[in-house]
């Protein structure tokens, strides 16, 4: 057992390369797979700038949703007939989110952040909410049909669960492996010197603000294409997606995984999905559980599932 | 707009006094168990529905909405000391970010547990029967009951600002927000202070639950988009700051208003709007003090 947890520490993208490989296999249906692929990577997204840069955004629906909406809107309302240039949107949008809101919210240092982001998110929630005519207000944006995925030689239709995950898959796995890389940069060693100590980080000579909202561009970007593939996903973009109540599923799905570690994300978006998945036959106030059992996660297991296991077992 | 008239306008002014005033009962609580113990709470609003449904509860079986009015802000207050005591107290001494995730957590459950007890459909709650009609103000009819709104909440500010400039316990609260380090050197037991400061500040919210209930309805949502209101006001008065709370959230209880009679798609917007410019214009805040308790 330790042995393993060490080498999946040490080889974070190639585990993840093979147990989602046959993921879709070990789980009681597809549907299931690939919506623990798309929250972990949304919650990967959070976890780079909570986990690891130490900045807890309370907001991330705001990325989530702008990734969403952006790939909603190019194929349903500008009937963008490539599935890249679709996907692009959607990401790009929730980077020029990050980008302003970012800037506006590390004004504020601590807790006001995490307040910052929260209203910011609210904002887009209320935009979101009254620009029927492009959004589809409270109805949700409907009728995203996902055109075929076009390689150079090859056209995958990808209306079968089985091909949307290995699509999605394959997108995830390269974030995975772009995350992989921020954080073995130097760049990465100063987001992780700052959340450790911001002042020390500072007198070093790093502009810490700048580094900050570079993290926070990144972040989006990963939630963005979460939101994206999401999108493609449900094929609707319901008005949800840019609620606090995103946000809030994010965070927990993060702390229930284990902040500040690789995988935490994706153990904790399981856990998440799998607990409403079964709690929600039993009662319709499964909510109440799991915001009890996150409490206590707070309260007496604040490394969550993964990181306790690494502490436990160490890698 | 052809058919504004000044009465228009006034009655929309005292509209948004009303909601300013309720605005500044959360945002002062807030900002009260902020300034000592730096704690975030995300469960302000939950407690402010829990105050609304102990009201409704209250005045269904007593029929008294004067007893409500008193007890279920204290029922609030007893559940703000369970939770200091119980829940927030193991986090001291951890991240900062670990209080506002617990009691993002107990909100949900609070959420949750209340639709279990009263059901999902919204509740009314009638004003008393002496505080139902309209009063002429001169220039315009205005609910009788929305003017005691007000008057309570300033009865409750005077008293509130008394008690922390003139006692005792007041000054050691003052004294605990700015440097608890010498306060607990002096041989005082900040622990109680924070109990105390804690019980306050969410009977305060449970207050504002019960006057806003007759105006806005009582439904378990009720906490969620004003408890980001008050962080708003809080943001814009300056964390920590009670003058800063008071005249931010008569500002953006202003705003909302007047936003809703002009422009009513822009109401829910404009609040952020101005917390925006606020923020670039003077991030620490209206009356906040730079690089105070971040």
């Amino acid at each position: 057992m330790r042995a393993l947890t060490g080498w999946i520490a040490g080889h974070p993208v190639l585990a993840f390369l093979v147990v989602f490989a046959v993921f879709p296999f070990l789980v009681p249906y597809k549907a299931l797979a690939t919506q623990v692929l798309i929250y972990g990577l949304f919650a990967l997204g959070f976890n780079l700038l909570y986990g690891y840069t130490g900045l807890l955004s309370f907001g991330h629906a705001a990325y989530w949703g702008l990734g969403a909406y952006g790939t909603g809107i190019a194929l349903a309302k500008l009937q963008v007939g490539s599935l890249w240039l679709a996907l692009l949107a959607g990401p790009a949008l929730a980077v020029v989110g990050g980008v302003v809101i970012g800037f506006l919210c590390l004004r504020r240092r601590g807790i006001y952040f995490a307040m910052l982001t929260l209203a910011f998110a609210q904002l887009l929630y209320f935009v979101g909410f009254h620009l029927a005519d492009v959004t589809g207000g409270d109805d949700g944006l409907r009728g995203i049909s996902v055109p075929p995925l076009v390689l150079p030689g090859v056209r995958i239709p990808l209306d079968t669960s089985l091909a949307f995950y290995y699509f999605a898959f394959a997108l995830v796995a390269l974030a995975v492996a772009g995350l992989k890389r921020i954080l073995d940069s130097p760049f990465g060693a100063v987001l992780q010197a700052i959340r450790e100590n911001s002042d020390r980080a500072v007198a070093c000579g790093y502009d810490a603000t700048r580094v900050k909202h570079l993290s926070f561009v990144f972040s989006a970007l990963f939630a963005g294409l979460a939101g994206a593939l999401d999108a493609l996903r449900l094929n609707v973009v319901p008005i949800e997606s840019l609620y606090w109540s995103t946000s809030g599923q994010v965070v927990i799905m993060t702390l229930l995984g284990g902040a500040g570690t690789f995988f935490g994300p994706f153990v904790g978006a399981a856990t998440w999905l799998v607990l409403e998945d079964r709690l929600a036959v039993f009662t319709e106030s499964w909510p109440l559980v799991v915001g009890a059992i996150f409490m206590a996660f707070v309260l007496f297991l604040p490394k969550g599932i993964w990181g306790t296991l690494l502490a436990r077992l160490g890698p | 707009m052809a058919d504004l008239t000044l009465a228009t306008l006034a009655a929309q002014v005292f509209t948004g006094l009303v909601l300013g005033m309720i605005l500044v009962l959360l945002a002062i609580g807030l900002s009260l168990i902020f300034g000592l113990m730096t704690v975030v709470n995300f469960a302000h609003g939950s407690l402010y529905m829990l105050g609304a449904y102990f009201g409704f509860f209250l005045v269904a079986s007593t029929k008294s909405f004067w007893l409500a009015l008193v007890v279920a802000p204290l029922l609030v207050g007893v559940f703000g000391l369970l939770m200091e005591r119980f829940l927030v107290r193991r986090l001291y001494g951890r991240s900062i970010d670990d209080p506002l995730l617990l009691t993002f957590g107990l909100s949900l459950v609070l959420v949750e547990a209340v639709r279990l007890v009263w059901g999902k459909i919204g509740l009314t709650l009638d004003p008393p029967p002496a505080l139902a009609g309209a009063v002429n103000l001169g220039f315009t009819y205005f609910p009788l009951y929305r003017l005691f709104v007000i008057g309570v909440t300033v009865v409750v500010l005077v008293a509130l600002l008394l008690f922390l400039e003139k006692t005792n316990v007041g000054l050691i609260i003052r004294a605990g927000s700015r440097d608890p380090v010498m306060v607990r050197a002096l041989g005082f037991d900040l622990g109680r202070v924070w109990l105390l400061v804690f019980g306050i500040g969410t009977a305060l919210a449970g207050l504002a639950g019960v006057l806003a209930g007759p105006m806005r309805g009582v439904y378990a949502e009720m906490g969620v988009t004003i408890v980001i209101e008050s962080f708003v006001v809080v943001v814009v008065g300056g964390m920590g700051s009670l003058p800063g709370a008071i005249v931010a959230g008569l500002v953006i209880g202003q705003v909302v208003s007047l936003t809703t009679l002009f422009a009513p798609k822009f109401a829910e917007i404009m609040v952020f709007i101005v917390m925006a410019l606020v923020l670039l214009v003077r991030p620490s805040g209206l009356f906040g003090e730079a690089g105070l308790m971040e």
